[in-house]
């Protein structure tokens, strides 16, 4: 078969050879098959949980944290030590089938301890992630939504805290405030918020315009609904991958503070304390009194900064590297 | 570009009133004098050691009074080492702590640069992924813990280097290194990702097809670009690297700025807290407004006077 092609003078075609129409057959047109879905519809959720399914490190993260959470929640319950109680006899005692991750300078049980500590931190970071996202969303939303006067004024007042270096104001709180574990969650959150505020403002001053929020309100939605049902909804992703990586932030700030001596007090047990705790230890080669709160503080941080990095690939395929 | 420069100033001085204040208002509401010891002074001595540091005045005035001292640079005595002022703590120690920062920041840059820019160009191989892998453990692992697993390591077992203090270089490279790793592994990251978007632009393909050597693509049509992001981040690297000396200082017993401010806290020396704390802020509030600056200078696509700072 031929078909009319110019040659590399640019002249027109010389000959033309017909295709017979018999060659050609009607096909019947199947408006049912059309119409069928060939596979069944993915949600967002859905998609983007497949998507995080495949992402291997990221579900490493994943299934650290959630075995993290189950020893935290159960081994202090089902371990024969007590957390704080010493024992002097039994200082320094290496790793063992009796203490599995030796003792400490109390005769402490580490391993019993360790766990203890991943409750601690665990919380704190759990509470500064929720309580950020409370203001933040809250802030943020409005921030968004309103516009005009109303956001310029609040986000001034964003740009000014957001100046104020954020683990200095959380020590000077911690010192006047005193250290225990609600003022290190307050001390945390009451700059810490600002960052979620941001994102959730950005966000909804983008999605506000597009014409299912005014579908919305020309329905006569009242402002608090329309950010709860319309923008939230819609902002979900970029929440969800900040406060993935807030807590391990607030992690990181406890343990920092705890080893400056601000955070939880000795003898109660977190990973800061511990680490602190270890540090003339080491030098006398008990390396396992630092070992494993450190080993569990860094491996916590990393299973959450995968899983965040996975999330964030996973909800926003678009920004995908 | 004027007028962007007076408003983030504006906005500098603001921030650095609203931390004074905050200071100023958190040391007021400590219950108690400063002279409360557990001693009990004498009740004429206590009233005159608090008319000498015009505690006996009302809020309002010891308030004009603190701003006056804060901006004459005049942070008062230490409670607990009388004999010091403030003044001298931070003359003593800065100096110090900013030594560390200074290696610090630029050993992070170099290699964070170097690590980004290899792993970029050799996207989806072994040196990429080793080189991630680097970095993501480097952002993972606190760098307290670091500390404390090099000295074990590297000083106590196999005795390479000193296990503290700050005398010689060979005592820098153990605390620097562990200052450093954060800030690079981040550095790393984003150098590589925006590395990885530069390369595929079209002056990139532009260059090579003018058959420019790779080496002078990298560096000079690349880097150049793939850098700006990184810049934008120094502010809050920088504040990182200033909180990570208190740690690092004390684990070191490096005789910098750090070491006075955790001393200060376990003693619960106020002046010398708020007055460190206060400094620090400054010098961070200014260190971010350079940075705003410089950024505003290096990349002129942005428009400054329209968008408001980082964003």
């Amino acid at each position: 078969m031929k078909i009319n092609v110019t040659d590399q003078t640019g002249k027109k075609p010389t000959s033309h050879t017909e295709i017979p129409d018999e060659w050609f057959s009607w096909k019947e047109r199947d408006t049912k098959a059309l119409e069928t879905v060939s596979r069944p519809s993915l949600s967002y959720w859905k998609d983007a949980w497949r998507r995080l399914l495949k992402n291997k490190l990221a579900m490493t993260g994943l299934v650290f944290l959630i075995l993290l959470t189950i020893f935290a929640i159960f081994a202090p319950i089902l371990s024969p030590y007590e957390v704080n109680k010493q024992n002097l006899p039994d200082q320094y005692q290496p790793p063992s089938s009796q203490h599995w991750f030796g003792t400490d300078n109390g005769g402490r049980d580490v391993f019993t301890r360790t766990w203890y500590g991943a409750r601690i931190s665990l919380f704190v970071g759990l509470m500064a992630a929720l309580i950020d996202f409370t203001i933040g969303i809250i802030y943020g939303g409005l921030s968004g939504y309103k516009g005009g006067r109303t956001d310029s004024m609040m986000m001034r007042i964003i740009e000014v805290l957001y100046g104020l270096p954020y683990l200095l104001v959380v020590i000077l709180l911690l010192v006047v405030l005193g250290p225990s574990l609600g003022t290190i969650i307050l001390a945390l959150t009451v700059t810490g918020w600002v960052g979620m505020a941001r994102i959730v403002r950005g966000q909804v001053l983008q999605i506000k315009n597009y014409e299912f929020v005014l579908a919305s309100r020309s329905f006569g939605a009242k402002t608090a609904r329309i950010i709860r049902k319309n923008l939230l909804p819609n902002t979900m992703g970029p929440i969800i991958v900040q406060m993935t990586l807030t807590v391990p932030s607030a992690i990181f700030a406890e343990a920092f503070l705890s080893f400056l001596g601000l955070g939880i007090q000795a003898p109660f047990a977190s990973w800061g304390v511990m680490a602190n705790d270890s540090l003339g230890a080491i030098l006398s080669g008990h390396w396992w009194t630092l070992f494993f709160p450190a080993f569990f503080i860094s491996f916590t941080m990393f299973a959450f900064n995968v899983l965040g990095d996975g999330l964030q690939d996973a909800l926003d395929p678009k920004l995908r590297k | 570009m004027l007028r962007y420069i007076g408003k983030r100033l504006l906005m500098m001085v603001i921030t650095l009133w609203v931390i004074v204040t905050l200071t100023f208002i958190l040391m007021v509401t400590i219950p108690g004098s400063p002279f409360n010891s557990e001693r009990g002074t004498n009740e004429a001595v206590q009233a005159n050691l608090e008319a000498h540091y015009n505690l006996d005045k009302p809020y309002i005035v010891q308030y004009v009074l603190y701003l006056k001292s804060i901006v004459t640079f005049d942070f008062g005595p230490s409670i607990k080492q009388p004999s010091q002022t403030v003044n001298e703590m931070l003359g003593r120690g800065f100096p110090i702590s900013f030594e560390l920062g200074i290696i610090t920041i630029i050993v992070a840059v170099l290699s964070g640069v170097t690590l980004g820019v290899f792993a970029a160009l050799k996207h989806n191989q072994i040196i990429d992924y080793v080189a991630m892998g680097f970095a993501v453990l480097g952002i993972s692992i606190p760098n307290f813990v670091l500390a404390t697993l090099l000295i074990q390591q590297l000083a106590v077992n196999i005795e390479w280097f000193p296990v503290a203090r700050w005398l010689s270089p060979a005592h820098m490279i153990l605390p620097v290194t562990a200052l450093a790793t954060g800030p690079m592994a981040i550095i790393a990251r984003l150098t590589r990702s925006t590395m990885l978007e530069v390369l595929t632009q079209d002056y990139i393909k532009m260059a090579r097809a003018k058959g420019l050597a790779p080496w002078k693509i990298i560096c000079k049509h690349a880097l150049r670009n793939a850098l700006m992001p990184v810049v934008t981040i120094m502010g809050t690297l920088l504040a990182g690297i200033l909180t990570g000396t208190f740690v690092i200082e004390k684990i070191f017993a490096v005789p910098g700025m750090g070491k006075y401010f955790v001393e200060s806290i376990n003693q619960r020396d106020y002046p010398v807290i708020m007055g460190t704390t206060v400094f620090y802020s400054a010098f961070l509030i200014v260190m971010l407004f350079l940075v705003d600056i410089a950024y505003g200078i290096l990349d002129p696509r942005i428009k400054l006077h329209k968008k408001g700072g980082r964003e």
